[in-house]
């Protein structure tokens, strides 16, 4: 069993890097201990910090199926549980009425397979609990569950709680193995207590200057080190200018990608200027950090990045 | 503090007694924490590693953060798993399980330290609160002396009218003590209506465009598959959010009290998440939790408790902006209904407190700012923050008495879908 694998923290931390994720030795424990505990992973953090690369990068380490459930305002039980194939069994209807399977067999008999297992669609999280035979349990993603109503979440405790969902016309579906569940959450509303404590709860920080550099170095490989250095620092100065939407690593990323696309390989005023959009999603910020002076913020990276 | 500790001391001594050896006092678990980097002496023992997470919860406790009995065996799994090799796992193992909430990671990290090294620092879990102080001494200081000549004699007219007057219109600043105490239980009975949104859920209806097909096959199955009863459906209406922002400075300090009462009675009868509540000071407090205990008395001790800077001076644009930044933006102020309870009075920059109305005007669905010096005949919004903000206010009300309380509860309700209550931003004047 691929379980077997992961003996400590420092397991997890080089196997996630060899697929593209550094993670800080706090993920790296938290995540460990999520697999070895079989609990929930609650990642709360800034948006772009990382949170929903890290149920990415498990799928791809562990090999398993990555189920995404995307979250949004009035989610219910049909978009993250199942759902019966209404038109599919009223076509079912039809086709037993014309072979005059009604008649014969009367009606409990057709009753019973229009509940059967092949109408049923498997949203992810019934999807994540039905899996079945070889290979390692799915990964189930749960992406932004702020933004989802508090119902939803009580929905979700049954599920992360018993690991099992009741279909009422076909019984209970067990999940053999549970699922590797990682739940992320930007933090527009308080997510309820009961579902916190059903997990390990992780607050995602930005990473750090040598940290980030890695990060964008491993993402966008095109990049050397001196721009990595160069945009790691101009990122981190930028998150001190008290912007709205302080840059996270996936801007950072962003930029070093777009820098690259443009062939350029220093940060100077003029590409600063031209490549801002990639960074800073507010107009409002981009005036900011332009008023501090771009020629200002190129300077003071130099000094930082050597 | 030293109550504390003996207590503590205790507890460690009891549950280490179980591992065999005699462990009178926290002497003895020092040297043992000590050599836990060595993978043996911590491997060992079983209850030491309860002990551990034990003490660590307590003292998690006493800094304030609600630990859940669930979360310390999560905690005592989660060590187990990571056979306590280093500081460093059991500082993540215990964060991952104990700590629910960023703001609490801070007392974590006391926590953590205080058990693992032994040293004392129980007493000190309010660490902000001398800067704080600072500050407001500073500003109540030049407060009179800079701004006074501007002020409107808008709430003195009104203490006078007030005496005459029936006690549900009388300004709440006008007030004997046992009147107030009268309209403070009058605020904590009222009601605030429920303003709603139409919701991506769908409900059953009676009729419509849309059909059920869920009911529709199941009616059919009855009539041998024949859909001859159709089943409709229609969507379904959700409350919308309301989020309070009460205005607690010097300048505010006669209607405070009353408007936390009110803040309390609106997250009562609505419910914590569908009504967030914060106050606004020299900084931003949110005391949705607090408000959230059903007796009124507590609720409002514990929101009293959590504010440090009850009547100090206003920053009401850097207030403003904190809550647009770090809560309203973000998502807990789009699609809702934010009332402002403040007389605009402001110590800062104006044109802060503009942004960040502009701001949440473009995410939230109806800004409604509660002025209680509204009432004042002749009222003219010269405060400076106050006339900074006015163009981006949906309605604009006064909240002196408990009559006007009444209306403004009554008023939220009616703020609902109707898009014809949404004004375009006004452009103010230069």
């Amino acid at each position: 069993m691929a379980e077997a694998s992961v003996d400590d923290p420092a397991t997890v931390s080089a196997a996630l890097a060899a697929h593209d994720y550094l993670a800080d030795d706090g993920l790296a424990t938290v995540i460990f201990l999520a697999l070895r505990l079989r609990r929930p992973l609650l990642l709360e953090g800034e948006a772009g910090v990382g949170k929903t690369e890290v149920a990415k990068v498990l799928a791809r380490w562990r090999g398993s199926e990555l189920l995404r459930l995307q979250c949004f305002e009035g989610i219910d039980a049909a978009q993250a549980l199942y759902e019966w194939d209404h038109a599919r069994q009223l076509l079912h209807l039809r086709a037993a009425e014309a072979a005059g399977e009604l008649a014969g067999q009367g009606s409990a008999a057709v009753e019973d397979e229009l509940h059967d297992p092949r109408f049923l669609v498997r949203r992810p999280v019934l999807a994540a609990l039905d899996h079945r035979g070889e290979g390692p349990p799915p990964v189930l993603l749960i992406d932004e569950v702020d933004r989802a109503d508090d119902e939803f979440e009580a929905l979700l405790l049954e599920v992360l709680s018993d690991w099992s969902v009741t279909v009422p016309e076909l019984g209970t579906v067990r999940a053999e193995v549970p699922p590797v569940v990682v739940i992320t959450s930007n933090r527009t509303r308080d997510v309820h207590d009961a579902l916190k404590r059903r997990c390990l709860y992780h607050w995602v920080e930005h990473p750090d200057f040598d940290r980030e550099v890695a990060v964008i170095r491993l993402r966008v490989p095109e990049v050397d080190e001196v721009l990595a250095r160069e945009v790691a620092a101009a990122t981190a100065a930028l998150r001190d200018l008290g912007l709205y939407k302080p840059p996270g690593v996936a801007e950072s990323i962003d930029w070093a990608a777009s820098l690259s696309a443009l062939g350029r390989r220093h940060l100077d005023a003029a590409s600063v200027d031209a490549t801002l959009g990639s960074v800073l999603k507010y107009r409002e910020d981009g005036e900011r950090a332009r008023s501090f002076g771009v020629d200002a913020l190129v300077d003071a990276l130099r000094s930082r990045a050597s | 503090m030293v109550p504390n500790r003996v207590a503590r001391t205790t507890k460690i001594g009891t549950s280490s007694s179980f591992n065999s050896e005699v462990v009178p006092s926290s002497v003895a678990r020092t040297t043992k924490v000590g050599t836990s980097s060595s993978q043996e002496a911590v491997g060992g023992g079983e209850a030491d590693g309860a002990a551990l997470v034990g003490a660590l919860a307590h003292a998690l406790r006493r800094h304030g953060v609600p630990v859940a009995v669930r979360s310390t065996v999560a905690c005592a799994e989660a060590v187990a798993a990571l056979g306590l090799a280093s500081r460093d796992d059991l500082y993540w193992a215990g964060r991952a399980t104990l700590v629910h909430r960023p703001e609490d990671i801070g007392a974590w990290d006391a926590a953590f330290a205080a058990v693992l090294d032994d040293t004392v620092t129980w007493a000190a879990p309010s660490p902000a609160s001398s800067t704080a102080l600072l500050v407001d001494e500073d500003d109540a200081g030049e407060a009179p002396s800079s701004e006074a000549g501007s002020e409107p004699e808008g709430d003195v007219t009104v203490l006078r009218h007030s005496a005459q007057e029936d006690l549900r219109h009388a300004d709440l600043a006008a007030c004997s003590a046992e009147e107030r105490a009268e309209l403070h239980r009058a605020i904590t009975r009222l009601r605030v209506g429920v303003v709603t949104r139409r919701s991506r859920r769908r409900r059953p209806r009676r009729s419509g465009r849309e059909l059920d097909l869920r009911a529709t096959v199941t009616a059919a199955l009855a009539t041998g598959g024949e859909p001859l009863q159709l089943h409709h459906q229609g969507p379904s209406a959700r409350p919308r959010r309301l989020v309070l922002l009460v205005d607690i400075s010097g300048s505010m300090e006669p209607y405070a009290r009353a408007l936390v009462r009110f803040a309390h009675a609106a997250v009562a009868s609505r419910g914590a998440g569908r009504v967030e509540a914060f106050t606004l000071g020299t900084r931003l407090t949110r005391i949705t939790r607090s408000l959230s205990t059903r007796d009124p008395d507590l609720a409002l001790d514990r929101a009293a408790a959590e504010v440090a800077d009850w009547s100090g001076g206003t920053r009401l644009g850097d207030a403003l902006g904190q809550f647009a930044d770090r809560w309203g933006v973000r998502g807990l102020a789009r699609g809702a209904v934010v009332v402002v309870l403040s007389d605009g009075w402001d110590r800062g920059d104006p044109e802060a407190v503009a942004e960040a109305m502009g701001r949440l005007h473009r995410v939230a669905h109806h800004i409604v700012w509660v002025n209680p010096l509204k009432a004042a005949p002749g009222y003219q919004p010269l405060a400076r923050g106050m006339a900074a903000a006015l163009p981006y206010v949906d309605t604009f009300v006064p909240g002196h008495s408990l009559a006007a309380l009444e209306d403004l509860a009554a008023t939220v309700a009616t703020l609902g879908d109707a898009p014809s209550t949404r004004s375009p931003p006004r452009r103010r004047a230069a």
